[in-house]
């Protein structure tokens, strides 16, 4: 009976490795399988049962997942050739500043990068603000900043309709040191200002003293409206904190499956919210 | 009178076979790793309330009666925090008299809760109200004190009430206790002779408030950081809500109004932070 239950874990645990790598989720992953796979098959027999029913319950997750792709790929490919036009035409008034954040091991494909950059740019949006933790992207600030500088680009690689021209758009290139990190140097700075002379008087900080200590620090881009997550997971991985009080965080799947009419789908989908701001 | 007896005893019937089934499926869960807190931003009750044409008020009823519920899955399930937005600084915008319906409710649970003091205490909930408390009407702050000195030994589990709360209030003022912390230490330092006229050396100013020390002084840095934010009524915005410390948090928006949240968006929200689970971890460790 023991063997034929660990049997059928580790066919399981093989099928959740086939359908993980398959599907391309990331190299990271197979690893925690096998670590699974480690840990699991050589557990104690009263637990095993129940481990392989959690397996079974995370394979029918994944396969919902799977098919919601499906679906999603589908609705993009509809989209993006003109056969479902609800999502145009995008009023993009609303969308003053769009942010992205990429996990920085997806970033290091820069080819996904400009791809991304050349259907927002074809989309019309001008303003962009990029973030990743690590400060790939960073790096590449001469190479995207050059390409995206002139005001009509060509249109060769594109798979979008050639009628629309590409609009010149401006960058801006954040990381985590942006972030946690920014907000201690506000704080040294308003420590030396108020607290360094024991006379002076000493305020109780709100969050304009906080902005105009930014400020000074060069902090000086307003907050995104829309937020693109492209990574595994929804998480903003330590986009500056103040900055996404009101935003509107919206998960887009692993970079490399980035779908043209979903972009479209998700500024519509912003466009109509209607927020309130807590009153 | 003889008809109600077996749909009473049908009634324990059915509610006992729904725990079993509802303790099975979160022991299975448990064979993967269950997170350590999770916060909620009660969003909807006023939708609630308009969908099904209810008084106003009502929906916040119903919510409260939906926290309940979470809660004790939540904690059912091995979950130790829990915090939940009940009110930011953002929502004294609104007309008075839903302000002080609000904190008439408030009022009301943090009393009646007191009264089960007894049963609070022995399930070990311990309760913090986190925010300017100063804003809040003197009823409701007196109860939130009292209840917080109350359950101040308990160390099962952890209820964190957001009230008067927002990031950007909660961000300056750690940066005004940081300050005030390291202007005491200087003081210090002054008095120990190794400094004159109170101003600390330059060399040494630049780094003299760190990350951690933001971090020690914020309202939430009594617990460790959310693992899942959850925000109901399918809305993908975090309103000012823990904003700090939900850089490496799953963020998940059901889409069910706030007194339609319950046992499944619980489980859901469990599955996906197992399925995102290695992936997170890598990135905390590479913090």
């Amino acid at each position: 009976m023991r063997y034929n239950i660990n049997d059928l874990l580790s066919s399981i645990l093989a099928f959740e490795l086939f359908l993980r790598s398959g599907y391309g989720c990331g190299r990271g992953f197979s690893e925690d399988i096998l670590q699974d796979i480690d840990g699991k098959i050589c557990g104690q027999n009263d637990n095993i049962v129940f481990i392989l029913l959690w397996h079974v319950i995370h394979l029918i997750v994944r396969v919902i997942y799977l098919a919601q792709e499906v679906l999603r790929a589908i609705e993009s490919y509809l989209v993006t050739n003109g056969f479902v036009t609800t999502y145009q035409p995008l009023n993009l008034n609303r969308v003053k500043y769009l942010g992205i954040v990429i996990d920085s091991d997806e970033a290091r494909q820069i080819s996904e990068v400009i791809q991304l950059l050349d259907w927002l740019s074809a989309i019309g949006v001008k303003k962009v603000c990029l973030y990743d933790r690590e400060g790939v992207l960073k790096k590449s600030k001469e190479v995207l900043v050059e390409r995206f500088s002139s005001a009509k680009l060509s249109n060769e690689d594109s798979k979008i309709d050639p009628i629309f021209t590409k609009t010149q758009m401006q960058f801006e290139f954040v990381s985590i040191s942006d972030g946690k990190e920014a907000v201690a140097k506000a704080a040294n700075l308003l420590f030396n200002k108020y607290y360094l002379d024991g006379d002076t008087e000493k305020p109780f900080f709100t969050e304009a003293d906080l902005s105009n200590a930014l400020k000074t620090l060069g902090v000086v881009e307003p907050d995104p409206d829309l937020l693109f997550i492209y990574g595994p997971a929804r998480c903003h991985l330590g986009f500056p904190a103040w900055r996404i009080r009101y935003t509107e965080i919206v998960h887009m799947g692993p970079l490399k499956h980035k779908k043209y009419g979903l972009i479209l789908k998700a500024i519509h989908k912003y466009t109509k919210v209607k927020q309130n701001y807590g009153s | 009178m003889e008809g109600e007896r077996p749909s009473g005893v049908i009634g324990r019937l059915l509610g006992g076979v729904n725990r079993t089934m509802r303790r099975l499926l979160f022991t299975f869960m448990s064979s993967g790793p269950i997170p350590q807190h999770i916060a909620f931003i009660m969003d909807g009750n006023r939708r609630f309330a308009k969908k099904w044409k209810l008084e106003e008020g009502a929906g916040h009823k119903a919510g409260f009666l939906a926290l309940m519920s979470v809660l004790k899955y939540c904690y059912e399930v091995g979950v130790k925090y829990v915090t939940v937005y009940a009110f930011s600084l953002d929502n004294f915008n609104r007309r008075p008299d839903e302000v002080q319906y609000v904190m008439d409710i408030m009022h009301e649970k943090i009393e009646g809760f007191l009264k089960e003091l007894d049963m609070v205490n022995r399930y070990g909930v311990r309760v913090l109200f986190i925010g300017d408390l100063n804003r809040l009407d003197e009823p409701v702050r007196v109860a939130a004190e009292k209840a917080m000195e109350a359950t101040a030994k308990n160390t099962k589990t952890y209820l964190l009430v957001c009230v008067a709360y927002t990031s950007s209030h909660e961000i300056p003022r750690a940066i005004y206790e940081a300050c005030q912390e390291k202007s005491g230490l200087a003081l210090a330092l002054n008095q120990n002779g190794n400094n004159i006229d109170g101003i600390v050396n330059v060399e040494d100013v630049n780094d003299v408030i760190k990350v951690v020390d933001l971090e020690k002084h914020m309202y939430m840095g009594v617990v460790p950081d959310p693992d899942i934010l959850v925000r109901s009524s399918g809305e993908t915005r975090l309103s000012n809500f823990l904003l700090w410390q939900s850089t490496n948090c799953l963020l998940y928006s059901p889409k069910a109004l706030w007194p339609e949240m319950g046992f499944w968006q619980v489980v859901w929200g469990i599955l996906k932070y197992q399925r995102s689970y290695y992936y997170l971890e890598k990135k905390k460790k590479q913090a």
